[in-house]
């Protein structure tokens, strides 16, 4: 709606506004992954399905109470508690078979979908905004309106963000997780309850999951087979940006959410392709992600 | 001698099936487990699971139906006897180009920049016309005759994919039995000792992509005569995935493994809809997957071997 | 040896898949019943099971059988699905399938079983049937251009639009309503002076949104499901203010019933439909209350899939009993009935087929309005009767443009 006044440069500087809010939900998408396969190496294929849990149940919430906020904690809440059910009930039985762990939470997550398609059926399901969040406002500068909901992603990634950061580097269980990081025989060789610990961990990321979920439905919107194309973004972020680092997945989502939006704008036809050469070439000259340690 | 035996039991197949089992089972199954042999040989003596087979089989077959006969009118057409070699020669080098691309990843790297060539694939597809003819992909793809029959007739193409799949088995064996082959298995189990002996392991590895994609692409050329057609969806997440569950569920510790998960798997996908209400027989699919994961963690073809003793074993070793 | 054959199929078959039924003729329905168009899907199949339980599930005796299977919304599927449904299930008749792309594929498919007759759901690619017919396929029911009819004139004549910007999704059917619509407005003298075609899925179009040039009258918006949703709620939180003009399933009943504060942006917006939950005609007030009526559940009306699938299956049942349920000579009778049928549709035109056993049918220009519970619904501007394929041009100009692509039509 702008290029009419502002020409080029504007629509520039919005596109990459708009990059730089889509990274803010991919890494609030990403940073539950990003946990997991942090510490315990496990690639949680049912993270889509986890999400898609989250704001399935955070939209009957906010239609029931008309709470947003309490919408987004039962949305996290639920997928917290499913994905500790998915760990203890199934992916901690083969802890340190990696490629079994995948497998698992694959058929895991088909089923997951089956059943929530049966249960929400197939419909677009938009969660009504608060008052403050809803509707747009004029850029200064740029001119032009941009959504209140957008630009709330920023704060909520940058929320969730420091807490992670807080929780790993400041606390006790954070120390404990560096820890299973760098050397999950130490740690259990020193005793500690490493199997509560992995369910707690998997619980965290079911919340950070689920909370993405009903603010992804907030955002944009959630229908069957929104669970495999969060799934396959918090794949490429997590990946390009190495394995377990919060600054990883922050660089990760950057980079894609750029990359997505520059392709859209710019050369839609093969934007999607885009997306996925980067982590092809990023992979290639740097296996081990852009901040990813490189293993033994 | 016992495979030479079961080989002629297969071959005798078309004598008692109809043509449903005969074509929408075995040869379905013969196909797929071609395919997924191309991932199993390289889990089992590379080490390195793939998740970028499925594109390797869309280049062959993409390649059959841009030089054959198609009614999209994208391509042109070459004889048979030049565009099959030439599909096979692209997915061996496409295998062999994957391989040089991740050469250095292990382990869950190396499923994860597989699985992003092969989504980057499945959009570049979906969105190219001019090679790939977009969404839609190329319909009414025809098989060549041989002598007046069609090799998309049942039997024919039951027998063809048989003695492909026969060969590749035979090739495999031969292959790791090689000094290259051996090289291979060396990467496998000690890629630092080859690097501190001055061996290169970038050959090796190389050369087991590009073989795997000559297996998966002549697994390819037999998909689209038995499709009849391709298009984005043949190389998407959903072929991808369900090579890989065909592999897992055969086994990743011996090449024959794919044929049984690929018969399972096939069993599966074509009847549980008369198991379970139609609409839900995708949670069918996932609860059986979900069950020989955990309860058979080597395959199927393993746990057929092994008998029940080790099962026991095998699962109290994994929940230490 | 035969005889063995069967034998030894049908003992692995009981072994595996159960008792097979008895009934005298088998339809076969393939829709989506996965994935995101799911629930699109599940109401094609509605349509299919309501014309045959009006004709009380048996046509001059002969019992009939329905076997639903689902596709994903990809030619492979919707060909395993078809090969099963006829190899395993032995089904005699086919209908189906749901989207574009699988019609092309089953239009094919049809070609290698000559013994079968497909009647297309609710697909509407224009190749299906216009270039490179098949025999044995039939599709009592338009293609996306047809559905199109009318909206190119009255965007331009009685809205005053003279220039708009087209966004859409990037495959066949998009294409073809593209088509459809510039076929009368640029003829009108309205100029497209940029088409947007974003991947199927895309989720963030905020891009998109900020491209729309600044001087068009109006956006022609032809995304289905999640895609549209997408597209208004960030056009919409943008401040964007441009009208809107919908494609078929931008505005179908399926998006008005889904949740969200997007709608507002939809009332009064036009689109072209052959289909309208809310039309006051007789036929449609008749077959919209025995929708109700046999499926409480379902949408508040028929959706555009309820309706093709139905006109499908009806066009079966018609085609049967004029033939007495006889399927013999590779069902040669059958084909001759249905090529020369014609029935009364649900919004009360008469349904016909052309040479190449294309649907002659009604199209709607609509506009969303208001409903008194605050619910939105799609009421109808103008009925266009007899629509054809060639959307009333000459055979030879309108093959010569050429199939529908991205840059065809073009008028910047």
């Amino acid at each position: 709606m702008i290029t009419g006044m502002g020409g080029h440069m504007t629509l520039f500087l919005i596109v990459t506004l708009n990059g730089l809010t889509l990274a803010a939900l991919y890494f609030l998408a990403a940073s539950g992954f990003s946990l997991i396969f942090g510490l315990m190496r496990t690639v949680n294929m049912a993270h889509g399905a986890l999400l898609l849990l989250g704001g399935y149940v955070g939209y009957s919430v906010v239609d029931t109470t008309g709470s947003w906020a309490l919408g987004v904690l039962s949305g996290g809440l639920a997928a917290a508690f499913a994905g500790a059910i998915v760990q203890a009930g199934v992916l901690g039985w083969m802890q340190g078979d990696e490629l079994r762990q995948t497998l698992a939470s694959i058929a895991i997550s088909i089923i997951m979908a089956d059943l929530m398609l049966w249960y929400w059926g197939g419909l677009t399901y938009q969660v009504e905004l608060p008052e403050a969040l809803s509707g747009g406002q004029r850029l200064p500068v740029l001119g032009v309106g941009y959504a209140n909901i957008r630009l709330a992603l920023m704060v909520f990634a940058l929320v969730t963000g420091l807490a992670l950061w807080f929780l790993i580097q400041r606390t006790r269980l954070g120390a404990v997780i560096r820890a299973g990081v760098d050397d999950q025989d130490m740690l259990r060789a020193l005793g500690f309850p490493i199997n509560r610990i992995f369910i707690l961990v998997f619980a965290l990321g079911g919340l950070l999951a689920g909370m993405a979920g009903v603010i992804a439905a907030s955002a944009l919107s959630i229908a069957p087979g929104t669970d495999l194309q969060f799934l396959l973004s918090s794949l490429v972020v997590v990946i390009v940006g190495g394995m377990g680092s919060v600054g990883g997945a922050a660089l990760g989502a950057l980079l894609v959410g750029l990359a997505e939006q520059y392709g859209l704008a710019y050369a839609p036809t093969y934007g999607a392709v885009f997306t996925f050469a980067i982590m092809v070439v990023v992979l290639a000259v740097r296996p081990q992600g852009l901040l990813g340690r490189a293993e033994k | 001698m016992r495979p030479a035996g079961y080989l002629l039991f297969l071959a005798l197949l078309p004598l008692v099936l109809n043509d449903f089992w005969l074509t929408l089972v075995a040869t379905r199954a013969l196909i797929l487990g071609i395919i997924a042999l191309s991932l199993t040989f390289l889990a089992t003596y590379l080490g390195v699971v793939s998740f970028a087979q499925a594109t390797l089989a869309g280049v062959a077959g993409y390649t059959i139906a841009y030089f054959g006969p198609n009614t999209v009118g994208v391509g042109f057409e070459l004889p048979f006897l030049v565009s099959i070699p030439l599909a096979l020669i692209l997915s061996t080098i496409t295998g062999g180009a994957i391989g040089l691309i991740a050469r250095q990843s292990r382990g869950i790297y190396a499923i994860m920049i597989t699985l992003a060539i092969g989504v980057a694939f499945f959009y570049f597809t979906r969105q190219n016309y001019a090679l790939f003819n977009g969404w839609t992909g190329f319909s009414g793809i025809r098989a060549p005759e041989i002598a007046g029959v069609s090799l998309r007739d049942p039997a024919a193409l039951y027998l063809l994919s048989l003695g492909t799949a026969a060969l590749a088995m035979v090739l495999v064996a031969g292959f790791v039995r090689s000094p290259m082959g051996l090289s291979v298995q060396a990467v496998r189990d000690a890629p630092g000792r080859l690097l501190a002996l001055g061996i290169p392991v970038t050959t090796p590895i190389v050369t087991a992509f590009a073989f795997s994609g000559f297996l998966a692409g002549s697994g390819g050329i037999l998909n689209i005569w038995y499709q009849e057609r391709i298009s984005s969806f043949s190389v998407g997440l959903g072929p991808i995935i369900d090579i890989l569950i065909v592999s897992v569920i055969g086994g990743l510790r011996h090449p024959s493994g794919a044929f049984v998960g690929a018969v399972v798997f096939v069993l599966l996908d074509t009847f549980a809809v008369d198991l379970i209400d139609r609409e839900r027989f995708n949670t069918l699919i996932g609860a059986v997957l979900l069950l020989i994961v955990i309860v058979a963690p080597n395959g199927l073809q393993q746990l057929a071997k092994d008998g029940f003793g080790r099962l026991r074993q095998s699962n109290s070793n994994a929940t230490e | 040896m035969n005889t063995f054959k069967t034998a030894v199929s049908a003992i692995a078959l009981f072994a595996v898949a159960g008792t097979a039924s008895a009934a005298d003729i088998k339809v076969g329905v393939i829709s989506i019943l996965e994935g995101a168009f799911a629930a699109l899907g599940q109401d094609g199949i509605r349509g299919a099971e309501l014309a045959v339980q009006e004709v009380g599930g048996k046509v001059d005796g002969s019992s009939i059988e329905v076997i639903t299977m689902s596709s994903d919304a990809s030619p492979d599927s919707a060909v395993n699905a078809a090969r099963k449904l006829i190899e395993q299930d032995g089904v005699d008749l086919i209908v189906g399938p749901l989207s574009g792309s699988e019609g092309l594929a089953l239009r094919d498919l049809s070609k290698s079983y000559p013994g079968v007759t497909f009647i297309n759901g609710s697909s509407a690619a224009q190749d299906t049937t216009l270039r490179d017919s098949s025999e044995n396929f039939f599709r009592f029911g338009g293609d996306g251009a047809q559905w199109m009819v009318g909206v190119g004139n009255y965007a331009y004549d009685e809205l005053g639009y003279k220039s708009v910007a087209v966004i859409a999704e990037d495959y066949s059917f998009p294409y073809t309503q593209v088509l459809g619509f510039m076929a009368e407005f640029c003829s009108a003298g309205g100029k497209v002076p940029e088409k947007f075609w974003t991947p199927i899925g895309n989720k963030d179009y905020s891009s998109v949104v900020y491209s729309i040039p600044q001087d068009v009258d109006a956006i022609f918006v032809a995304l289905g499901g999640a895609d549209a949703v997408n597209f208004l709620t960030q056009y919409n939180q943008a401040g964007g203010d441009k009208p809107i003009i919908g494609g078929s399933i931008t505005i179908d009943q399926s998006i008005l019933d889904s949740k969200g504060p997007f709608k507002e942006l939809l009332i009064g917006a036009p689109a072209g439909t052959p289909t309208v939950s809310d039309y006051d005609g007789e036929e449609w007030a008749a077959f919209a209350a025995s929708y109700t009526d046999a499926f409480p559940d379902g949408f508040s009306a028929p959706s555009i899939f309820a309706h093709h699938y139905y006109m499908a299956a009806k066009a079966a049942m018609l085609a049967l009993d004029e033939v007495d349920a006889d399927l013999s000579n590779d069902q040669a009778a059958f084909r001759d009935a249905l090529t020369d049928l014609t029935f009364v549709t649900p919004t009360g035109g008469m349904m016909r087929l052309d040479e190449n056993r294309n649907g002659i049918v009604d199209n709607f220009v609509t506009e969303v309005f208001e409903r008194e519970d605050g619910s939105l619904g799609n009421r109808v501007v103008k009925v266009i009767r007899d629509v054809d394929q060639l959307l009333g041009q000459d055979k030879e100009t309108f093959l010569a443009a050429g199939p529908v692509s991205r840059d065809n039509p073009s008028c910047p």
